[in-house]
């Protein structure tokens, strides 16, 4: 909301500089967002009298004249303007002088002759016709008046003022008014507020009743409709101070009647309307619903068609305003018209709001609407008018009008407590501060022991209990008061995290500790990736969620999975020739029960790993993986089997199963993605769903004695066809190595000269222990030869 | 030959006494042995030479063992006493021997150190470790430092009912305060949660009080600048007891910004508008980097907006079925970017999700 400080100035009488008034401001919950000082750069521009001109004796479209500027003396100005004359007087810029947008001006030189400064147009010094009568011809600015020469024009002009731009929060509506903001201008210096004149004189005989018929068919959205008649007005241009004020708060001056309209829309934060009598056929104003399929063209010339979800303002055959938004072009204001109906009502907040925002048409009207208007403005801002028409004498004001009410006017009564308001403050404000304050802000206060009775004004529809005089009072004494205290009156609670949150944070932790560094990507992909990574249609992954109103394509469905982002990043960093890099992030997939969504969807934690870089290759992740079980999962079954999922490489991916479960996928992307990424090299990812592996989580420590006696060891290198997996050598010797086998780990694998086609060598290494005794040689040759005979039986292997 | 070397002949008198027994030139020949030993033992360079020269002396056909050889030649009566004075013999070279051996290897042990020397300047094997984002660096921040004040940790769905997200935080259909945040929507009933406050209705509908809960997550609005992100984190407070006030509220704040900041930052409460407070405050605090004397990043104010806050509108305690006569609460609620930024002095907020490798180790330090 913009507030003109010599608008405040009106109602409020303001002693303190601006900036302290900005600053009392900020504190008491009106933040100004921007102080513009509007016109504060113009400088050195001065009022001349054009003595003499003549024609530039080098150019054919430039003028010399001669000025005389009052205590600058007498000045030589070159100008190409051709709206000048002899005698008149205009805006000078001088030497080293500066226009409204900051630009300088100096002495020069035009085609050969000196010329010692600048004629100035209004659009120069930030004016129009709206301000100042001719200020905005295309050409320069004549001055009406006759100023002292030499005298500089912002000051005679009163081009100069500051103008706040207050940022209003949702509860005050009452604050979308240049009154309104004095208001609290007056609480926070503590002065009166001088209320705007709402007097006027009715014409005997004119009556808005015997005029028109006006109703309301729809109370729920029209809670209040006033309609008052205007007759013989006589249209034309507003007086300048309502010009001026107008400009100041942005809007342009379109006739004396609408200017009223607009004039009260900012002073007072009520909306109105004005109607030309002659266009509403068959005198009548109804207030309905829209029919469905009804059209209405807007002031703007746009036409909407209505449906029953919107209320519209009806003469008895077609709708003439779209309620609350903006009034129809058919019964406009004209030039021609001779009588008016104005409109002063209220609509239902939310239904203008939806209205608004369903036919993409806001105005400052529908945005008042939105905010809530209280029952009481609409009479305020009624009064205001008629004394406006009254003021500037331009029609014949009815001596009677509709009022349309069905909804209670009046005042907000809180009966509360001292003690209550001070426990939500925390600190003990004393009852004379207490009265104090909220009379400032126009509340009626009776103090009675610790019984307080507050009666908010009209305006304060937010007001509804304690709290929100409690909000009051410390928002005017100031909030530098709260003492702060340590929940002095709480009682104690064991926080932290809970096991699984630890849990993850470990998980975490572990990774870092292989040195992945942790991503933060966004929840939402594009549609695409669902395609371009080859999740099957019939997959949980394909089954997707779709944002309504999303910020574009690429950030409108909700990801079933992480790796689309993993990858994107993997490439963005390949891209800036960051060669190598673990990533990992944790964050949750969204999967819908049913689609379109019944209920809310399942969202769960996944962890997605990415690998670049010389080093990293299958089974750098798998080592990751691998250690991810070991610590997490130890005594689980764990099985890899090559994967089958699209988007990986199909022969160097597998599955992580864990007792049974697929958790997740690790291995190489499929070089075909890798390449639409633009990745030039291979990159290696895992994807392992953290709910469905927590499941198997069974690290809990419990100590395992260890062995007294020595630990042997062997190894082994046997010959086996190339299909046979290590996994299966593994599971052979330990199922026949006897009680005594400890470990088997591989230290190579071999294929190549002194090895048959098709078969590969692996050697290992055994450990044998036993918690009872001393192994012999002889029970480990035993355990080794069983080894070997089931080796050779089960996966043909030769001892080498 | 070991179990003749007593020890009470292991000085030079004892020898020398002995000696007299001895014919002449078998002492001369002892004194020659002695002699070129020392002498043999100062051309000596390398241990391999001095283990030459220990054969020579002492080995099996050493000058000293052949000595033994002519024990026949001793009469019976002196056989022991020459054997003992040969042993006396070997002994004393073997410790002219074992003396220089000493001096050898310990000058061929500093010639080994001395090739094996490295620059200890170069760089060593590089240790990979990886670090969390900054943004959850920050977020763990915050969980420990309300932690240790008795919070519990709680997260909520990230899509949400309309009720949980606005209505049951006083938020009807077409309030204005909607306009507030600009809301994704997957169905007229179903969003993508724009603040994290939603923890806070899932916590009161299942807990009573006392409650202290901080709600960190995801949240998602419909923004997309150098300061605003579609999706970011936020972090609720909650606490719901009897006798909670403003006052709790800037305390609790105080704590925690000390421990997200520095000691020195203090807080500052300015009322604003959030529906589900009343009153609601904005709180700053003193800038980080200027420490309130005014800068660039808090635009010469000296103070920094981080959260929004406030004492928990009656209505939401209501709505929760919590009795707002008997208990009240506060609320506040943290944007981890807003915080992140400021801390690590970054301008941008898209830079936290690019995920440049060279900007996420940037935050390896801790």
């Amino acid at each position: 909301m913009k507030a003109p400080l010599s608008w405040l100035k009106e109602y409020v009488d303001i002693c303190v500089t601006p900036e302290e008034l900005e600053k009392k401001l900020f504190s008491c919950g009106l933040e100004v967002e921007e102080t513009i000082y509007f016109g504060k750069n113009i400088d050195k521009i001065v009022v001349a009298k054009i003595l003499k001109t003549e024609k530039h004796p080098n150019a054919d479209k430039l003028t010399v004249a001669q000025v005389d500027a009052g205590k600058y003396g007498q000045l030589q100005i070159i100008t190409a303007a051709t709206n000048i004359f002899e005698g008149a007087l205009v805006p000078v810029a001088l030497d080293g002088s500066t226009l409204f947008n900051g630009e300088h001006i100096y002495n020069g030189q035009l085609r050969g002759l000196p010329s010692y400064g600048m004629f100035c147009s209004g659009e120069e010094l930030g004016i129009n016709d709206d301000f100042y009568p001719g200020a905005s011809v295309n050409g320069i600015l004549i001055l009406k008046e006759d100023y002292p020469l030499g005298s500089e024009v912002k000051e005679v002009l009163g081009i100069e003022d500051i103008i706040f731009d207050i940022n209003i929060t949702a509860n005050r509506p009452d604050c979308q008014s240049i009154l309104g903001i004095a208001r609290e201008v007056a609480a926070v210096l503590d002065k009166p507020v001088k209320e705007p004149a709402y007097d006027y004189v009715a014409t005997k005989g004119v009556s808005t009743v015997n005029t028109i018929k006006v109703s309301d068919l729809a109370t729920d959205l029209c809670p209040r409709y006033m309609a008052h008649y205007i007759k013989d007005l006589k249209i034309g241009e507003s007086p300048m101070w309502m010009k001026k004020r107008l400009f100041r708060a942005g809007l342009r001056s379109i006739s004396n009647i609408v200017d009223i309209t607009n004039y009260v829309l900012l002073e007072i934060g009520q909306p109105m309307h004005a109607f030309d009598l002659n266009d509403l056929e068959g005198n009548q104003i109804i207030v309905r619903r829209a029919n469905n399929g009804e059209k209405i063209v807007t002031l703007d010339e746009k036409e909407f068609a209505l449906s029953e979800n919107n209320l519209v303002i009806c003469d008895s055959v077609k709708p003439v305003a779209l309620a609350g938004v903006m009034g129809g072009l058919n019964s406009e204001i004209k030039e021609t018209t001779k009588d008016v109906i104005f409109e002063c009502a209220k609509f239902a907040r939310d239904n203008v709001r939806k209205t608004a925002r369903l036919l993409g048409q806001r105005t400052d009207a529908s945005s008042r609407y939105e905010k809530g208007i209280d029952a009481n403005s609409a009479e305020v801002g009624l009064k205001r008018a008629l004394h406006l028409i009254y003021q500037l004498n331009i029609g014949e004001i009815a001596e009677d009008n509709y009022d349309l009410l069905y909804e209670k006017v009046e005042n907000k009564v809180i009966k509360t407590t001292i003690s209550k308001i001070n426990g939500v403050l925390g600190i003990v404000v004393p009852n004379a501060v207490i009265e104090n304050v909220l009379k400032r802000l126009g509340f009626g206060v009776e103090i009675c022991g610790d019984d307080i009775t507050v009666t908010a004004p009209l305006y304060r529809d937010d007001i509804e209990d304690y709290p929100d005089i409690a909000e009051e009072v410390i928002r005017e004494y100031g909030y530098e008061h709260i003492e702060p205290t340590m929940l002095k009156t709480a009682r104690i609670t064991a926080g932290g995290l809970n096991e699984d949150q630890q849990k993850i944070a470990d998980f975490k932790t572990l990774l870092t500790g292989y040195g992945f560094n942790e991503i933060i990507t966004y929840s939402f992909v594009s549609e695409k990736e669902y395609d371009l990574f080859g999740f099957d249609k019939d997959s949980d992954e394909y089954k997707y969620i779709k944002i309504m109103n999303p910020l574009g394509e690429d950030l409108s469905v909700m990801r079933t999975s992480l790796l689309p982002s993993m990858c994107r990043i993997i490439a963005s960093n390949i891209k800036r020739k960051n060669n190598e890099g673990r990533l990992f992030e944790f964050a949750k997939i969204y999967n819908p029960k049913t689609l379109p969504l019944k209920e809310l969807p399942v969202e769960s934690d996944v962890v997605s790993l990415g690998l670049f870089g010389a080093e990293e290759d299958f089974f750098t992740v798998k080592g990751v993986v691998e250690d991810l079980i070991a610590n997490f999962a130890p005594t689980a079954d764990v099985k890899y089997i090559t994967s089958n999922k699209k988007c990986m490489h199909p022969t160097r991916s597998a599955d992580i199963m864990i007792n049974g479960e697929c958790v997740g996928f690790f291995g190489e992307l499929l070089p075909m993605i890798a390449d639409k990424l633009d990745i030039d090299k291979r990159v290696y990812v895992a994807e392992i769903k953290y709910d469905k592996f927590k499941k198997h989580f069974d690290g809990k420590i419990q100590f395992k004695q260890i062995s007294k006696f020595p630990t042997v060891e062997r190894d082994l290198a046997v010959t086996v066809d190339k299909e046979v997996s290590w996994a299966d050598i593994v599971d052979v010797a330990k199922a026949n190595g006897g009680d005594s086998i400890e470990s088997v780990s591989l230290f190579d694998v071999y294929t190549g000269d002194q090895i048959p086609e098709g078969k590969k060598s692996m050697a290992f290494n055994m450990t044998f222990v036993s918690m009872e005794k001393t192994l012999s040689v002889e029970e480990i040759d035993k355990n080794i030869s069983d080894i070997l005979a089931a080796l050779k039986e089960k996966l043909g292997a030769e001892l080498r | 030959m070991d179990e003749l070397g007593g020890n009470a002949f292991r000085t030079p008198y004892g020898l020398g006494c002995l000696l007299f027994f001895m014919e002449d030139n078998m002492q001369e020949k002892f004194k020659s042995i002695i002699g070129n030993a020392k002498i043999d033992v100062e051309n000596v360079c390398t241990t391999k030479e001095l283990n030459e020269l220990k054969v020579k002396y002492l080995g099996k056909s050493g000058e000293i063992t052949s000595l033994l050889r002519g024990m026949k030649d001793v009469s019976p009566e002196k056989r022991s006493e020459f054997g003992k004075m040969v042993n006396d013999l070997k002994v004393e070279v073997s410790e002219i021997f074992d003396k220089v051996e000493k001096d050898l290897k310990e000058k061929e042990l500093m010639e080994k150190f001395k090739s094996e020397a490295i620059d200890v300047t170069l760089p060593g094997k590089k240790i990979k470790t990886g670090n969390l984002h900054p943004i959850n660096i920050v977020k763990n921040q915050v969980i420990n430092a309300f932690s240790g004040m008795g919070f519990e940790i709680f997260e909520g769905p990230e899509i949400e009912t309309d009720y949980y997200c606005f209505q049951a935080l006083n938020i009807p259909k077409d309030h204005p305060a909607r306009d507030m945040q600009d809301t994704f929507y997957i169905d007229e009933d179903i969003v993508l949660r724009s603040q994290t406050s939603t923890g806070q209705i899932r916590v009161m509908e299942k807990k009573k009080p006392p409650i202290k809960i901080l709600s960190p997550g995801r949240v998602y609005r419909s923004d997309d600048d150098a300061s605003h992100s579609p999706m970011f984190h936020q972090c609720e407070g909650l606490v719901v007891d009897k006798g909670i006030s403003l006052c709790d509220l800037q305390g609790l704040l105080d704590e925690f910004v000390k421990l997200v900041f520095d000691k020195q930052t203090k807080t500052r409460l300015r009322p604003s508008y959030f529906p589900f407070t009343e009153p609601s405050v904005e709180v700053d605090v003193t800038c980080s980097k200027c420490h309130g004397k005014g800068c660039s990043l808090c635009k010469g104010t000296g103070w920094i907006e981080i959260l929004g806050a406030g004492i928990v509108n009656k209505k939401v305690l209501e709505n929760c079925g919590i009795d707002s006569n008997e208990y009240s609460g506060l609320a506040f609620g943290l944007g981890i970017e807003r915080v992140t930024m400021i801390k690590y002095g970054i301008t941008d907020i898209r830079t936290l999700f690019e995920n440049n490798v060279k900007f996420l180790k940037q935050f390896d330090r801790r």
